[in-house]
């Protein structure tokens, strides 16, 4: 490819036998070196990994209005209070007189309570996903069928409060159980007194 | 010889074709991980940017839409930038300052524009929320944009309430928190 052959009518009676040449090579190395050089650049400078999101809901100030919020049932409330150092606090239930426990971020810690708790759902998204991948279902169709089983009038709804010295980190753990745990109830709200008083009682 | 020079430029096609360079980021944050795969699209991007000690950097995409925003900012915040400061400010993806010290930062030399003391973080307080201004700003430029939240993993909650809080406000009430993929939860 790189050769360039000089025929240049050899069989002319020339004047001298040099016309006879020998095929001119072209060095391509410095066109390699050029090549790999802007390779690693592009490498170095590409971000191929795209960065994952998680998207989030949250009601707006305006459209709440007092009818609109709904009530849970006492038998289906969770709260969740993120405290310091990756502690979590939990109850059931209505605040006055709930007794609260405390657990971890770890698989055995938080989501076994919430898989617990939400064992009649989690369980049917386990089927449909064995049954998406034995029948090849249309993503479209599994996300219907997800999202009606996660709207089960039974599964818990989830309060989930941070205080102040909790970080985003455990914001973005929680979520992520809520997510893994097909837990579709779940808000985001203020710490208020009494919850802040529960804990104010049980760590010394 | 050639083959491998085939290769090269086979590969370096690739790279350039595929590629979106990695965005400069004022502050190195580390974003905490987590199972959801939903990816980011890559325009219409408003990018809220908390570093660990709760600074809040503001960004959005686009060339011409940094000139309205800054433009808009300018003017309700009444500070004079001359074209060549807000070009400057169009070529930065994300800034971390108060339009009061907007002036003096676009006319920072490139390479400390990145010092931790350059940078003093978007007010959002619910007394002096700037914040609250500038998305309301970018919202009006490009009304398709989209929020990304992109936060350390250490960064203190109440920070991350006050974001969400303004955000709240303004009736923005979908938005994406950026993180890193996890590997397989321990449940499967």
């Amino acid at each position: 490819m790189a050769e360039i052959s000089q025929d240049t009518g050899s069989h002319k009676k020339g004047k001298k036998k040099r016309s006879k040449k020998l095929p001119t090579r072209i060095d391509l190395t410095p066109m390699v070196d050029l090549g790999f050089l802007l390779i690693t650049f592009f490498m170095l400078a590409t971000s191929l990994i795209k960065p994952q999101t998680m998207e989030i809901t949250m009601p707006s100030d305006k459209k709440v209005q007092d009818e609109d919020k709904t009530v849970a049932k006492a038998s289906q409330a969770v709260s969740i209070i993120l405290g310091k150092d990756d502690i979590v606090y939990y109850y059931f239930g209505k605040t006055e007189g709930a007794k609260v426990l405390k657990t971890n971020y770890a698989p055995d810690g938080l989501r076994k309570i919430l898989l617990e708790k939400n064992f009649e759902v989690a369980q049917q998204v386990e089927a449909l996903k064995v049954e998406k991948n034995r029948t090849r279902m249309k993503e479209e169709d599994y996300q219907k069928k997800l999202s009606a089983l996660r709207a089960n009038k039974n599964a818990p709804v989830v309060r989930i409060m941070a205080t102040d010295e909790s970080n985003y980190k455990n914001l973005v753990d929680v979520l992520d159980e809520m997510n893994i745990c097909s837990i579709s109830r779940y808000a985001i709200v203020d710490l208020e007194d009494p919850d802040k008083q529960l804990i104010a009682n049980l760590a010394p | 010889m050639t083959a491998m020079c085939d290769v090269a430029f086979l590969l370096l096609t690739f790279f350039m074709l595929t590629s979106n360079f990695t965005k400069k980021e004022p502050v190195l944050v580390a974003t905490p991980t987590s199972v959801s795969e939903i990816k980011i699209p890559e325009t219409n991007i408003m990018t809220v940017l908390v570093d660990k000690t709760g600074k809040v950097y503001f960004g959005i995409d686009g060339q011409e839409k940094r000139r309205q925003l800054i433009e808009k900012m300018a003017s309700i915040y009444k500070v004079n930038l001359s074209p060549e400061e807000m070009k400057k400010y169009t070529l930065l993806e994300l800034t971390g300052n108060p339009m009061q010290a907007m002036k003096a930062f676009l006319n920072l030399p490139a390479e400390s524009r990145d010092l931790p003391q350059n940078n003093l973080g978007i007010p959002a307080d619910t007394t002096n929320n700037e914040f609250k201004d500038w998305v309301k700003s970018a919202r009006e430029v490009n009304p398709e944009l989209r929020i990304a939240i992109k936060a350390d993993e250490k960064t203190p909650y109440p920070v991350i309430k006050k974001v969400m809080r303004s955000l709240q406000q303004l009736d923005e009430s979908r938005y994406n928190l950026i993180t890193k993929l996890e590997g397989a939860p321990g449940r499967e």
